[in-house]
């Protein structure tokens, strides 16, 4: 057993309304510092394959053709053995 | 004169699948509602992907209503020039489903919009807008919360240049000014429609607004437009 962490963002230049107003959130909070925030999804896929390189094509292939909309987002992942090994 | 067939296709979650249907046929049209599991359209004419939230909208609006059976027929029946009209939702079904180009991004106030919009009719000589004169004013209404319809600077140039613009968000004098976009749309575009012309998505609500009774008759404009291509009578006439 694999676990993928996916994570999908709008891409550069793709206006992002929500991680705006919680940029404009974060300054009238006092955090002068913030210049920009994202805000994307997080997904955790739990996946059976039968190495580290095929579950990661498999997972690649899942965010282009559902998880991520690749007109408008980027994604990235990790992939690594699930925790507690594939006991089962 | 031979009926008109409409599909309906039904998603669990459309919402305006009811409406489309009786706009059809209150414009002389016969409407058929067709099930997401479906994998035929069962004869009709022409497909409406309906408003709503298809599959609760999870991930995005559209992405999962994409891989529903239905919808393998319904590209088959794009791609022989068949019409297919995404409304709300179903325009954003299209958009996921790569019929039509771009994305939709959340509405720039991040507030649901349901309120009345003008939109522009840009052409006249298509199967969707041939009741409609270029320049004409609708009143439809919207209701969405992700309507802001985004495509790269290339794609939106290539869209503008062959004319597959086909609504914008106007003011009352026809004006495309900011403040009659009401979601942030790229160049305030309402709905577009793919080179052949035979796939149109638009997020204002036509099948609202096909009788007085309902605030409003100019929905007529795209869905008798539709009916009348189907019946022989020739775009732009």
């Amino acid at each position: 057993m694999f676990q993928a962490d996916v994570y999908v963002t709008f891409k550069r230049g793709v206006l992002d309304p929500q991680g705006e107003v919680v940029r404009a959130s974060l300054v009238a909070l006092g955090f002068g510092g913030v210049g920009g925030v994202r805000v994307g999804k997080f997904m955790q896929v739990d996946l059976e394959a039968p190495s580290e390189d095929e579950a990661c094509a498999q997972v690649d292939e899942m965010c282009r053709r559902l998880l991520a909309n690749t007109v408008i987002e980027d994604y990235r992942f990790e992939v690594r053995p699930a925790p507690g090994g594939g006991g089962r | 004169m031979k009926p008109i067939r409409i599909g309906v296709v039904v998603f669990p979650g459309s919402n305006c699948d009811a409406d489309a249907w009786h706009a059809s046929e209150l414009l002389g049209a016969e409407a058929k509602y067709l099930w997401h599991a479906d994998r035929d359209l069962g004869g009709v004419d022409a497909v409406v992907l309906p408003g709503g939230f298809s599959y609760g909208d999870y991930l995005r609006s559209g992405a999962i209503a994409r891989f529903a059976p239905i919808m393998n027929a319904v590209e088959r029946h794009a791609a022989r020039g068949g019409l297919v009209l995404g409304i709300c939702n179903g325009f954003q079904v299209l958009l996921e489903a790569g019929m039509l180009p771009g994305a939709m991004r959340r509405n720039d106030s991040l507030q649901f919009r349901c309120q009345m919009t003008h939109v522009r009719v840009e052409r006249s000589d298509t199967p969707w807008t041939c009741l409609a004169r270029e320049g004409q004013v609708l009143r439809i209404p919207i209701a969405h919360a992700d309507g802001n319809y985004y495509a790269d600077a290339q794609t939106i140039a290539h869209l503008e240049r062959r004319g597959q613009v086909l609504f914008r968000y106007v003011n009352r004098t026809g004006q495309p000014d900011t403040a009659a976009n009401p979601n942030g749309a790229t160049n305030n575009i309402a709905g577009i429609i793919n080179e052949a012309g035979n796939i149109l998505g638009m997020m204002p609500h036509p099948e609202r607004v096909v009788e007085g009774l309902l605030g409003g008759e100019d929905g007529r404009y795209v869905i008798g437009s539709l009916i009348h291509t189907l019946q022989g009578g020739a775009a732009g006439e």
